[in-house]
């Protein structure tokens, strides 16, 4: 699960990591109130964020016209102008694709003169299955372009899940940062909680980029988080009910939410070709398999090892939700599950659904002679394919027909 | 021979009482696996089908019935103490099944289980099948969820992360009269306890398995560290399969392991590690076992 922008930087403070002073906002008027208290204590600068579950932000240009997601405001009115342009209005960046983002929240937050950026996340290594938290003085840019044109400015610190994060080795990534005195303790202190928030909320991702040495009001140097990003387990959520609350359904596909409901495993694409499938291997595997015969897969959809007849008739209704699906494919190894019972289930859904698309059925496994002969004694339209690839090539065929 | 487990091997299951669990060791005994004892805590005295022992813990389960190896059924809150209670009991193999334990808990497990003897499979996985002479197979050892009836006793060893293609590619050899030494899953998660080295290395070193079947998915660099040592060490024949190629970067595909995160964990990086090792490349998941037998 992805939380907003505003959502990380409360977990973040929660652990005290420092954040620039700031509010979530939903309506002009709180964007109003949030700027007046930023400039009564001081600010001179504020910036006015977009909140969206993408990235390119910045870069970014609402359908209406507006150009930027994220503006820098000198004044409580220039504040408001650019929230109502935000709120309400929907923002195309290069990560949201031509549909764009409904921006319903942003967030006001002070802007402090920014001295230096750095780089800071803590992720899962899973090639030791430890915890690593990576650090650089090449802050504000992407840390693969980084690791690709730099290598040698990424440092890497792995944490022994028996104890924890040690001191001592905060103090090893702050010193490789090359911060100092007062810096130095300041960056110890912030490592510590994020990698603390990292760990505590069972997160998959938790980074700072930029994290930035700021002159705040009367020229004080201060280490503070001024972007994050943070990213949560979902096999961890049912032990965060606080952090689960922080959902925002808006920022998810409707139809991915909608199969969700069915513990169906879908994600939706560019393509023509719906495939229903059970287990994910199998499913990412039906995907390319259409592809390399010439076809464009539509989705992947993974009922699950289990799948029941319920499920198979929410899945074909979301599959035939998506305007741009022109066939099906269905592939099922019934290792354990009868593969009658799956032919029941799409016949009812065909005919439920008056299915006019042509449909590829591919059946494999316990019962399946009993399941053939389900499909064939419908009276459906129903092509029936013997292995993965001849079902692949005759979807992709039927398609070509149509 | 085969590896890991033999028909000989005493299975105990862990949350033998939930219904899949029950589902499931039931299976397992209709495949003629040796399922001695069952643990589920608060029901020790109970028995399982009028037969099998229930325990409150492995502890005793592993002292009353000197079961070996476990399958694991528990809900995922609890997974992770389940794992570490077959460890402590001693248990030489567990099997952990359940899929949707957060990565914190794995990452925990897999500290606590450094310089133990224990080897853990899983978890998010199939289990294992070491195939018997019966008919259908039976007489085996099944521990976990993959239909028993598709395989046959034989020479080709198969390790794979997902589970229906794991069945795929055991079909496949079944239906050409080829069998199968052991069939591994390792599991879809991205902290699993044996990765695919572990099982190929085990699959080299074992006299009755001639050629190996190495199925893998997009995430991580877990096949081209297999890929790796093949290339260096590999002694029989290694066809692979690698699933994922038109999946979108940064995008969760149903294991919890399945993702390009960064440009990295990418189908072609994998296929290209297969290439150049010498591994037989199936371009189709259809062609997994054929890949194979041409170079057998």
């Amino acid at each position: 699960m992805n939380i907003h922008e505003y959502q990380a930087k409360q977990l973040l403070a929660k652990h005290g990591v420092a954040v620039p002073a700031g509010e979530p906002c939903r309506t002009v008027d709180e964007a109003r109130t949030a700027a007046e208290k930023l400039f009564a204590a001081g600010h001179t600068l504020a910036v006015i964020k977009s909140q969206i579950h993408a990235g390119g932000r910045g870069k970014g240009t609402f359908k209406h016209g507006f150009v930027g997601g994220v503006k820098l405001a000198h004044s409580v009115e220039e504040t408001v102008h650019f929230a109502d342009n935000m709120l309400g209005k929907v923002l195309v960046t290069k990560q949201t694709g031509p549909e764009g983002r409904l921006v319903q929240t942003i967030l006001v937050a002070a802007a402090e003169t920014i001295k230096k950026e750095f780089y800071l996340a803590v992720l899962l290594d899973r090639a030791v299955s430890r915890p690593l938290i990576m650090a650089s003085t090449e802050g504000g840019v992407e840390i693969e372009e980084v690791a690709a044109r730099t290598p040698g400015k990424i440092v890497r610190e792995h944490v022994d899940p028996a104890v924890g994060l040690m001191p001592y080795q905060a103090r090893k990534i702050a010193s490789a940062l090359g911060l100092k005195g007062d810096l130095f303790n300041q960056a110890c202190k912030l490592i510590t909680g994020v990698y603390k928030t990292w760990w505590e909320s069972d997160a998959s991702l938790v980074e700072i980029n930029p994290l930035c040495i700021v002159a705040g009001p009367g020229g004080k140097e201060a280490l503070v988080a001024v972007d994050a990003k943070v990213a949560l387990d979902d096999n961890a959520l049912f032990r965060h009910a606080d952090i689960l609350a922080m959902r925002d359904l808006a920022e998810e596909s409707p139809l991915e939410v909608e199969a969700s409901k069915f513990a169906l495993n879908y994600i939706k694409l560019e393509g023509n070709i719906a495939c229903l499938v059970n287990g994910a291997g199998l499913a990412m595997s039906t995907m390319d398999i259409i592809q390399h015969f010439g076809g464009d897969p539509a989705n992947f959809l993974d009922v699950g090892g289990g799948a029941s007849k319920e499920q198979v008739a929410a899945a074909f209704k979301i599959i035939l939700s998506d305007p741009g699906v022109k066939a099906i494919l269905v592939n099922i190894f019934g290792g354990i599950m009868d593969c009658n019972v799956i032919a029941t289930g799409i016949v009812e859904a065909v005919r439920e659904t008056g299915l006019k698309l042509p449909l590829v059925v591919r059946l494999e496994g316990n019962n399946v002679a009993a399941g053939k002969k389900t499909l064939a004694e419908s009276g459906l339209t129903i092509i029936g394919g013997d292995s993965m690839s001849d079902a692949a090539q005759k979807v992709v065929k039927a398609l070509k027909a149509a | 021979m085969a590896i890991l487990v033999t028909p000989e091997t005493k299975v105990l299951i862990q949350g033998i009482t939930g219904a899949f669990g029950a589902r499931h060791a039931s299976l397992s005994l209709a495949y003629g696996t040796r399922v001695v004892a069952g643990v589920t805590p608060g029901k020790g005295g109970q028995l399982f089908e009028n037969k099998i022992p229930i325990f409150d813990t492995v502890a005793e389960a592993v002292k009353q019935t000197g079961a070996t190896a476990s399958a694991v059924f528990v809900p995922p809150p609890f997974a992770a103490d389940a794992i570490l209670e077959g460890a402590d009991a001693g248990l030489e193999l567990v099997v952990a099944i359940t899929e949707g334990i957060p990565v914190n808990d794995m990452v925990r497990v897999k500290r606590a289980l450094q310089g133990r003897t224990t080897r853990l499979i899983g978890p998010n996985c199939p289990g294992i099948v070491t195939p018997g002479t019966g008919p259908q197979s039976s007489g085996g050892c099944r521990i976990g969820i993959a239909p028993g009836y598709i395989h046959r006793q034989g020479h080709v060893g198969v390790v794979s992360r997902s589970g229906t293609l794991t069945y795929e590619a055991v079909w496949q050899l079944t239906c050409r009269g080829v069998g199968q030494s052991t069939c591994v899953g390792i599991g879809g998660d991205p902290v699993n306890g044996t990765s695919h080295l572990d099982v190929v290395k085990l699959f080299m070193a074992d006299p009755e398995t001639h050629g190996i079947i190495l199925i893998g998915e997009i995430g991580g660099a877990a096949e081209e560290e297999a890929a790796e040592w093949i290339a260096r060490y590999g002694t029989k024949p290694v066809a692979g399969f690698i699933a994922g190629a038109t999946a979108p970067p940064g995008r969760r595909m149903g294991h919890a392991g399945a993702i390009v995160s960064g440009g990295k964990g990418t189908a072609q990086a994998k296929i290209e590690a297969f290439r150049k090792a010498g591994i037989g490349v199936a371009t189709t998941p259809s062609e997994m076992a054929d890949t194979l037998l041409r170079m057998m």
